[in-house]
């Protein structure tokens, strides 16, 4: 893991009028590995994607991409840059078949007629690449299950041939066979050599495919963790705190208090 | 949804080489796999015209064997010809239903367009084409005033048009001015759009020609492209059976044109529009970003679709569609009056959006619906003053009609929705 990474936050602060959301959060990520960010609700973790994804610019901090300082204050700015972003809701048109998702706001055209036959041809070749199993990209994604959803959604933030993927609570909704399916697809972004921020709940999915956890608790820095060399109750510790004692606890209360 | 496959595993040859995914749906050789098709798309409420087509039969059949003058060419002929203006108006209801609002103004606006038209051409004597294209732009003009306050300001669609419904009711009126009714030029070009016919034999046949040759060049060419790319392409027999299917109600109508006066002009310019406007839906970006609006409009945004510039064409469109519409409903009467736009003809341009196939509900529609559901409500209308049967039962027969259109996209959408998320 000595490679440079492709994006690293310095110091990232971000304040909501009187609550301060994110203080001095660092997060490195390189090339083919999933980080996974992990924290209680409403450590900071959204504020943090929003961030990169230009959705919510930070107030304060320095965003490097590939080793180069850059600003990005919209959502524009980050996907040139090649961040792709899969948010929790997925935003696909239900009504639309995959290869219209797929392709939607970026068609193919030629002479002004859309050229179906090779969007067709590239969504296949996409999800097959994928090892994605959808049972026709001609139907509605409506009638799609959950999995193959969320599927179909990361596969669509890959076709801007994105160097980094943040993908928000990709399991959330999803059964044990469909999540093994998005943790499969994970694991194939990274053999792709693309850099992976996961945010997640579920300490199983993390240990199944990060390679390291960044935790995320009251809007700081709580530790980032190998995943093969921590255990799972290090990581939940972290998160909630659970190394505090009473002591502690008490002062930063009263610290509040006095604010 | 999986069970289409398992029936075909001894018949499917050797020749496909990756092994068939009990999970794709791939449709059988042969006939059966056509039928297997038909059926899982029936059960997954994928109905397509198929309802609204079994109803047109039912339809024609009912009034043939009450009146044998109904099949008839003179009947027909003015049939088709009578339903072209509500029938351009509901294309554009389309377009608005499609992104899951409504337009209830278009009655309002095709009257004032016929106003316009009628004031500023017999009134001012300016050029009849002159006054026809301002006219039609008014159409536009009210669109796009009611797409701002429903896109920019976000008026509920409702509300901003049921505002234009009286108001450019209103206007119209103001511009009639005191005499009520303008009478048109009988043989000018307003009055040619619906009382022009080609003559020919040659014309009616040409474009029947002419478009099933298009279908099946269009067809051809695609699949020959999808095959060289690997994609599922349909076999040329297909392509051969479904041209047939198309050429025969072509030439059968052209037969029935010339044994009237000829092919109607106001025919050529519905199916025009229909079919370019079909185009536009099916084939261009723009349309391909009507149908996500209508999908989801948050899905749409984060596609880096502009929602409010969408939003604002359709109501452009659909104004101006209504104009263009109202200017053949003036035509059919020669005349512009204070009941122009009036009427059941609100009713009727949605009813037939609907009855035709069109989703109230959003996100699923053609062009074509427009032109079924206005043949489907224009031959109530023709049947029923065949047989001299009081407007009153037609209402009521044609609100039944609506009623079961609309019955019909709520069962097929609710079993679309079970079978979808298996």
């Amino acid at each position: 893991m000595s490679a440079a990474p492709v994006l690293a936050l310095r110091g990232i602060s971000k304040r909501f009028g009187a609550v301060q959301a994110l203080t001095d959060v660092d997060l490195e990520i390189r090339s083919g590995e999933v980080v996974a960010l992990v924290g209680d609700n409403g450590a900071g973790k959204s504020t943090l994607v929003k961030a990169i994804a230009g959705v919510g610019p930070a107030d304060d901090g320095v965003i490097e991409w590939e080793g180069r300082r850059v600003t990005i204050d919209r959502p524009h700015t980050a996907q040139e840059l090649g961040i792709a972003t899969v948010y929790q809701d997925l935003a696909l048109c239900d009504n639309l078949d995959v290869v219209g998702n797929l392709f939607l706001g970026r068609e193919i055209a030629r002479a002004g007629v859309l050229d179906e036959v090779e969007m067709e041809r590239r969504a296949r070749e996409l999800l097959s690449t994928l090892s994605i199993r959808i049972p026709s990209v001609r139907i509605p994604v409506a009638a799609l299950s959950g999995g193959q959803r969320q599927t179909v959604a990361i596969a669509r933030s890959l076709l801007g041939e994105p160097k980094v993927v943040i993908l928000d609570e990709p399991t959330a909704a999803l059964g044990v066979e469909q999540t093994a399916q998005v943790l499969d697809l994970v694991e194939r972004l990274r053999e792709r050599g693309l850099g992976v921020i996961l945010i997640s709940h579920n300490m199983a999915d993390v240990k199944a495919v990060a390679d390291r956890v960044a935790v995320l608790r009251l809007g700081r820095n709580n530790g980032v963790f190998e995943v093969r060399a921590t255990t799972q109750e290090e990581i939940v510790s972290a998160i909630t705190g659970a190394t505090d004692n009473a002591v502690t606890r008490r002062q930063a209360r009263t610290a509040e208090d006095r604010t | 949804m999986t069970t289409d496959l398992s029936k075909t595993a001894p018949e499917g040859p050797a020749a496909v080489p990756p092994p068939a995914d009990p999970r794709l749906l791939v449709r059988q050789e042969g006939f059966a796999g056509y039928w297997n098709e038909f059926l899982r798309k029936l059960r997954s409420g994928e109905l397509g015209s198929l309802p609204v087509v079994v109803g047109l039969i039912a339809i024609c059949l009912v009034f043939q064997l009450q009146d044998s003058a109904f099949l008839g060419a003179e009947n027909l002929s003015n049939l088709f010809v009578t339903a072209t203006g509500t029938g351009l108006i509901a294309v554009g209801i389309v377009f608005v239903l499609i992104l899951g609002e409504i337009d209830l103004s278009v009655g309002s606006v095709s009257g004032l367009a016929a106003a316009v038209f009628a004031v500023l051409n017999v009134g001012h004597g300016m050029p009849e084409w002159l006054a026809l294209v301002l006219a039609v732009l008014s159409g536009t003009v009210a669109g796009i005033l009611h797409g701002f306050f429903f896109a920019r300001i976000g008026v509920p669609a409702f509300v901003v048009t049921l505002a234009g419904l009286l108001g450019w009711n209103g206007l119209m009126l103001q511009v009639l001015g005191s005499n009520g009714t303008i009478n048109l030029d009988d043989s000018g070009l307003v009055a040619a759009l619906t009382n022009h016919y080609f003559e020919d034999i040659a014309w009616a046949n040409g474009l029947a020609t002419a478009v099933v040759a298009a279908y099946f060049l269009v067809s051809w060419r695609d699949g020959r492209r999808r095959a060289a790319a690997g994609v599922p392409a349909r076999p040329l027999a297909e392509t051969v059976l479904r041209t047939g299917a198309l050429a025969l109600p072509a030439y059968a109508v052209a037969w029935l044109f010339n044994q009237y006066k000829g092919l109607p002009l106001a025919v050529v310019v519905f199916l025009g529009v229909v079919v370019a406007l079909d185009l536009v839906l099916r084939r261009t970006r723009y349309g391909r970003k009507v149908f996500a609006l209508g999908g989801g409009v948050e899905a749409a945004r984060r596609a880096g679709i502009d929602v409010a510039a969408v939003r604002i064409s359709v109501f452009a469109l659909s104004g101006t569609m209504a104009a263009l519409g109202g200017m053949f409903l003036a035509s059919q009467i020669n005349a512009a009056n204070q009941s122009s736009g009036a009427g059941s003809l609100l009713m009727n341009a949605i009813a037939a959006a609907v009855i035709g196939g069109t989703s109230l509900f959003g996100g699923r529609g053609k062009t074509w619906s427009a032109l079924l559901g206005v043949l489907v409500i224009q031959s109530i209308a023709s049947g029923m003053a065949l047989l001299g049967i009081a407007s009153a039962v037609q209402y009521m027969i044609t609100g039944a009609v609506l009623l079961a259109a609309v019955v019909i996209d709520s069962l097929s959408r609710r079993t679309r929705r079970t079978a979808g998320r298996v």
